[in-house]
């Protein structure tokens, strides 16, 4: 048995195989966390979608698609990048894996600076939850469903919730690809010190599968709230 | 394991091998990291005890002489939030888990110490974000948090003590994450599934559902929080959002929390039991199996708390079933360990006291747990102190009782040193007594009606009122000598043996207390259970010696 004073295997460990099968668990039960925690708010969407269905397609239909699926687009293409990433660290391309890397981050960077114009239209329109809120139903879909007055102001409410709904869950969405910038650019510094190889590249993995993870939730959310009872103008 | 050199020296244990503050701050060490958490949930459970103690004062009379009605909001919130949060959920997982997991494994370490060394900083943390808020003037929501009391009408406190709840909920992901790895890739070549120590099966379910239940109560916090500070109305009634969807999402947690707090404890009380009864324990793969039933099982039987709030009346009766379910695989465990005793040559030390302590009063605690399942006595009982006493018998009579009885059984493992057996036997009965004595009264107090969380009473309840004041006093000192009695062990404790008890588990075969490394040699797996076959060995050898003594005086 030798010893691995500066080698990348912890001292707790046996072999480099079961420091990659603890390290994989490991990220898997993370996610499987996450997963727990986007589920509850999951929940409470699907609960207040099936209760008030034809509210939320309304109120859902003021949501910017163009963006939304613009944004779709590029996170998927990090998702790419991301995993061509985690090909390039098994195969110790130290050259390769920063490039990968560089753009995911910059891919992710976009998807939040469009996300952040898409908020910004919010704030001008009042559609953020709070005192300022303002929701108004467009005339044709007054006309269309027969809405009352009572209804109206019940509507307009339960806009609110949807626009709660949707900041709750595009907000954690936000900060878990802020996170994931922060653990790209931090990965950055191994990667070009070289350090990933066929033993050794754990780390770079388990960002991908985090990456991932972050992409599938977003798969999600683009349909539940912008494309769900879109054809309510048609 | 390159670790295991020539060089061992059986003077320097894990506690000597260096005492400055910052290699017991920045330890990586397992064992170490298990004292970190002993000392912050002692704290703890002293700070949530005196809130006790002040509850039980102001119940001592029927009016409401020592508190305000709101100050007595915030004791018993406070009361509620320390000892759920900071002080039973870690405590056995987080302290003998900690100690025990790598070392039952027959590991060096568990999988992740950094992440294991950020738990405890992260509970710190959290548990520092809730004393704040109790200093700054508490919390009166309960340790519920419900809405829209915690979201619209409670003050800015609220928010403090919800941020610790949902920090402090991180570190037990985190750590229920590091015991999930750790058993699964770190048991040394040998030691299967189907020798698992029974404990490490407990801490195994334990895990399970801190990983995936204690996410759902941080969103569901973290939401509270999002109303309150950025306004978003997901459970604000004025908006259409409804508050009982709080209540289910916080209770998908915290029902299944309560198996956090017992089925560490049920996997300690297996490794007594055996221990004490000098037999292998009944039924191994039922009591393992049991533990995983108990943690799948109780994420489908939350909403009984929500029986009173509305509710189909078939949602109720499928909850309601579901949770009687539960009883099956409780009774299981209970069967087998009555079991494991039977013809057994059980010893009465310290630790035995709290197993046999626990089978009795979580066998109350479970009973009412079935009364309290069945629909038309909960709505009778329903927030009464029937319910307090209930839970108060599975968690203080349960997990309090596992948590004493592990840490006495393992304390001379962990320090080195035995404590004084007169003492420790004279507190575990008057914890014993003073339990019952505290919480059997509310049971009646309960079905009489008396609710719970008021500060005043109608006369009629204080007879037994005092009872249980009584009761709790008896109680705290029995809880106080063990603190006095261990403190002073470290000091002046006798040296102990390696293995004191006779015990068969892998931990009891290196020195007390372990080196740092934990293994001096490469960790040989043998049966965890296997007494029979010890006490065979023994007889033969008794024998052996008699008949060589006895070949003398015939000749
Ligand atoms: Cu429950």
């Amino acid at each position: 048995m030798s010893t691995h004073a500066d080698s990348a295997l912890a001292h707790h460990f046996e072999s480099f195989e079961q420091q990659r099968t603890a390290a994989s668990l490991g990220m898997w039960l993370f996610l499987a966390q996450e997963l727990m925690f986007f589920g509850g708010l999951f929940t409470c969407y699907l609960i207040y979608r099936s209760l008030n269905s034809l509210d939320f397609a309304i109120a859902s239909s003021e949501l910017d698609i163009t963006l939304g699926g613009i944004n779709t687009a590029v996170l998927i293409t990090s998702s790419l990048t991301m995993a061509l990433g985690v090909k390039a660290a098994q195969l110790a391309k130290k050259n390769q894996l920063i490039g990968y890397l560089l753009a995911t981050i910059l891919l992710a960077c976009c998807f939040l600076v469009i996300k952040y114009f898409e908020y910004a239209a919010k704030f001008e329109h009042h559609t953020v939850p709070g005192q300022h809120f303002e929701f108004h139903v467009p005339p044709d879909l007054i006309e269309k469903f027969e809405l009352g007055p009572e209804r109206l102001v019940q509507m307009e409410k339960r806009a609110e919730i949807f626009f709660s709904v949707y900041f709750a869950m595009t907000g954690l969405h936000g900060l878990h690809v802020l996170i994931g910038i922060g653990i790209a650019i931090w990965l950055l510094f191994p990667a070009s010190r070289g350090k990933f190889n066929m033993d050794y590249h754990a780390p770079v993995e388990n960002f991908g599968l985090y990456w991932h993870f972050v992409d599938l939730v977003w798969i999600f959310l683009f349909p539940l709230l912008y494309l769900l009872g879109r054809n309510i103008h048609a | 394991m390159s670790a295991h050199t020539d060089t061992y020296d059986p003077k320097v244990n894990y506690l000597n091998t260096d005492w400055s503050i910052k290699s017991w701050l920045l330890t990586l060490d397992h064992k170490r990291i298990a004292w970190l958490y002993l000392v912050s949930i002692s704290g703890f459970f002293v700070l949530g005890g005196i809130f006790a103690l002040l509850i039980r004062l102001e119940l001592l009379t029927p009016q409401g002489d020592l508190l305000s009605p709101d100050g007595y909001n915030r004791v018993f919130t406070q009361h509620g939030v320390l000892m759920i949060f900071l002080f039973l959920i870690p405590s056995i997982p987080a302290v003998l888990g900690n100690f025990l997991v790598p070392l039952m494994c027959g590991a060096i370490d568990v999988a992740f110490p950094r992440l294991n060394l950020a738990s405890w900083y992260i509970y710190t943390i959290g548990g520092i974000l809730i004393v704040i808020a109790l200093i700054t003037g508490g919390v009166d929501t309960g340790w519920t948090f419900y809405t829209p009391l915690s979201s619209t009408y409670a003050n800015s406190q609220v928010m403090f003590v919800a941020l610790g709840v949902f920090i402090a909920g991180f570190s037990s992901i985190l750590t229920g994450l590091n015991f999930l790895v750790t058993i699964h890739t770190m048991r040394a070549p040998g030691l299967t599934w189907g020798r698992l120590p029974l404990f490490l099966w407990g801490t195994y379910a334990t895990s399970l559902i801190n990983v995936l239940g204690t996410p759902v109560v941080a969103i569901t916090i973290g939401l509270v929080g999002a109303e309150r500070t950025l306004g978003l109305g997901i459970f604000d009634p004025a908006l259409g959002g409804d508050p009982v969807l709080f209540q289910h999402l916080f209770w998908f947690y915290s029902h299944p929390a309560v198996y956090i707090m017992i089925l560490p404890a049920f996997g300690v009380i297996s490794e007594l039991i055996s221990a004490f009864s000098r037999k292998r324990v009944f039924g191994y793969s039922f009591i393992a199996a049991s533990s995983v039933g108990i943690a799948v099982l109780g994420f489908i039987v939350w909403a009984h708390h929500l029986f009173t709030t509305g509710m189909s009346v078939y949602a109720a009766t499928v909850f309601s079933a579901l949770t009687m379910l539960i009883a099956v695989p409780t009774a299981v465990k209970m069967i087998n360990w009555t079991t494991t005793m039977y013809q057994g040559a059980v010893k009465w030390d310290t630790p035995m006291l709290y197993a046999v302590g626990f089978l009795g009063l979580f066998l109350i605690g479970g009973l009412t747990g079935v009364m309290l399942a069945t629909l038309g006595i909960d709505i009778h009982v329903h927030d009464t102190y029937f319910v307090v006493a209930h839970f108060h018998y599975v968690m203080v009579g349960g997990a309090i009782m596992g948590f004493l009885g592990g840490l006495h059984f393992w304390w001379p493992k962990m320090t080195g040193r035995l404590y004084p057996e007169s003492f420790s036997k004279v507190s575990a009965v008057l914890i014993f007594v003073g339990f019952n004595a505290t919480f059997f009264p509310q049971f009646i107090l309960g079905y009489m009606g008396m609710p719970r969380r008021y500060h005043a009473y109608p006369e009629e309840f204080q007879v037994l009122n005092i009872f249980s004041t009584a009761g709790a006093s008896i109680l705290g000192v029995g809880y106080l000598l063990p603190l006095v009695y261990f403190t002073w062990s470290i000091v002046a404790g006798k040296k102990a043996p390696e293995n004191p008890w006779g015990a068969m588990g892998l931990e009891w075969r290196i020195p007390s207390p372990p080196p740092t490394e934990n293994f001096v040699k490469e960790p040989v797996i043998t049966d965890a259970y296997d007494y029979e076959h010890e006490i065979l060995k023994e007889q033969i050898e008794e024998i052996a010696r008699d008949e060589a003594a006895a070949v003398p005086s015939t000749a």
